[in-house]
């Protein structure tokens, strides 16, 4: 018996820590087939999911798993964060990046790692009867690894999700600001949602360039679908405005609903430098007029 | 030194920016042009600036102060081609240039002069030359 009666590693000698890594790996090396045969029961018990993957592909891939684990901890023991972990961090973040996208939960994913624990420390314990402490050190070092291991699947999971997130916000971003030609020289951008600071960079910069690309000298900002404006969304619509008269285009705002007006003046905000129409058809008869454009008998009579 | 040079066409001058604009360069254009104007007598002042990727306040406001001193002068100011990054900038100074005409591009600014000049003319008939 060893006369160290230290748990964690800072009390360990060098070689301790060796032979400890040996053995740990040895467990892996030893028994694999056993290992293996008792986590695939372990998970079917709690989150097997044959629904979401096949049996074959989920022993392939703890059977891999295992083989890397093993190679890691042969060189560099239970720090998850070495070198030496890194095909193990690579193999954990495709599993939980392939299993979010097929609709596990991140706790059954975590669980994946989870359920190593109990064959794996079976395997301690009868490696080491009688040897309270050493059998201890062991199942600590190695819970913590599992730990680590079974928080990364998840941190990786969340990952996934809010790249999710983000792709489709940049989409929708962009979805909702196209800027339409309705006529040579006359834009139209229909504006749907709430305008934040973000949106008005976007809707601006897409507006202008479209001026320029187009050589348009009438812009129409629909307005229709915006729920509410508030001063906030009223600055960034005479933003957009002045931005555009600064460039040489004439822009009138169109789809001013009644509560929107009503809302304008209670606010005080001033629109009466800006062309407002109600509907986007009397914005556009007006832009044509500035281009002078006739029309047959409707222009006429206008 | 630089200097930015102002064309006669007829009735009109016509300045285009061609290089990064500096404090002193602006402040020497406003001479130049009020200069030219009262000496050519012209109707009409287009400012190209479609090469202009930078501006600041100054030069915001060195644009407005043109165009208002050019009305005194008896000369309308069109200032064309602007780059959206360029009126954004100014946007965001808080610089809308309200006496300052706007166009996309040189044909429609000159458009535009030859318009308000005519429009001019018509109202109080046309001077002796």
């Amino acid at each position: 018996m060893p006369t160290d009666t230290a748990m964690g590693d800072i009390y360990m000698s060098e070689t301790q820590v060796n032979r400890r890594n040996g053995r740990l790996a040895g467990i892996f090396g030893q028994h694999t087939e056993k290992i293996l045969a008792e986590w695939i029961a372990e998970m079917s018990g709690s989150t097997r999911r044959s629904d979401l993957i096949k049996d074959s592909d989920l022993r392939a891939e703890c059977a891999q798993f295992l083989q890397l684990v093993k190679r890691a901890t042969e060189s560099d023991g239970t720090n998850f964060q070495s070198p030496a972990f890194d095909p193990v961090r690579d193999m954990l973040g495709d599993i939980s990046r392939n299993r979010s996208q097929k609709g596990f939960k991140p706790s059954e994913t975590a669980t994946f790692v989870f359920s190593l624990k109990r064959p794996l420390f079976t395997e301690i314990q009868n490696q080491h009867k009688g040897d309270a402490e050493n059998m201890v050190a062991e199942i600590w070092s190695l819970n913590e690894l599992l730990d680590a291991m079974g928080l990364y699947t998840t941190e990786i999971f969340l990952k996934s999700r809010e790249e999710i997130v983000r792709r489709q916000q940049e989409e929708l971003l962009e979805l909702s600001t196209p800027v339409v030609k309705l006529w040579d020289g006359i834009l139209a951008l229909p504006i749907i949602g709430t305008l934040d600071s973000a949106r008005t960079q976007v809707v601006m910069e897409s507006l202008l360039q479209a001026i320029v690309q187009t050589n348009s000298r009438v812009a129409i900002i629909d307005i229709t679908g915006v729920p509410t404006v508030d001063t906030v969304v009223a600055q960034h619509l005479l933003k957009t405005v002045t931005a555009a008269r600064l460039m040489g285009a004439d822009c009138i705002i169109s789809g001013v609903r009644p509560q929107i007006a009503q809302t304008i003046v209670h606010l005080g905000i001033n629109l009466l430098d800006v062309t407002t129409k109600s509907t986007l058809a009397a914005a556009f008869s007006v832009a044509l007029q500035r281009l002078g454009i006739n029309f047959g008998r409707e222009t006429v009579k206008g | 030194m630089e200097k930015i040079p102002i064309l006669k066409m007829g009735e009109f001058l016509l300045v285009t920016i061609q290089v990064d604009m500096h404090d002193r360069l602006a402040m020497a254009l406003q001479d130049d042009l009020t200069k030219t104007i009262s000496q050519t007598d012209a109707r009409g002042v287009l400012i190209d600036i479609s090469t202009l990727e930078i501006v600041d306040s100054f030069i915001g406001r060195m644009l407005s102060n043109i165009a208002a001193m050019s009305r005194v002068l008896d000369a309308e100011t069109v200032v064309v081609g602007m780059q959206p990054a360029v009126a954004i900038t100014l946007v965001e100074l808080g610089l809308s240039l309200p006496g300052v005409r706007t166009a996309l591009n040189v044909d429609a600014g000159m458009e535009l002069l030859r318009a308000s000049v005519n429009a001019n003319k018509e109202m109080y008939g046309s001077r002796l030359h």
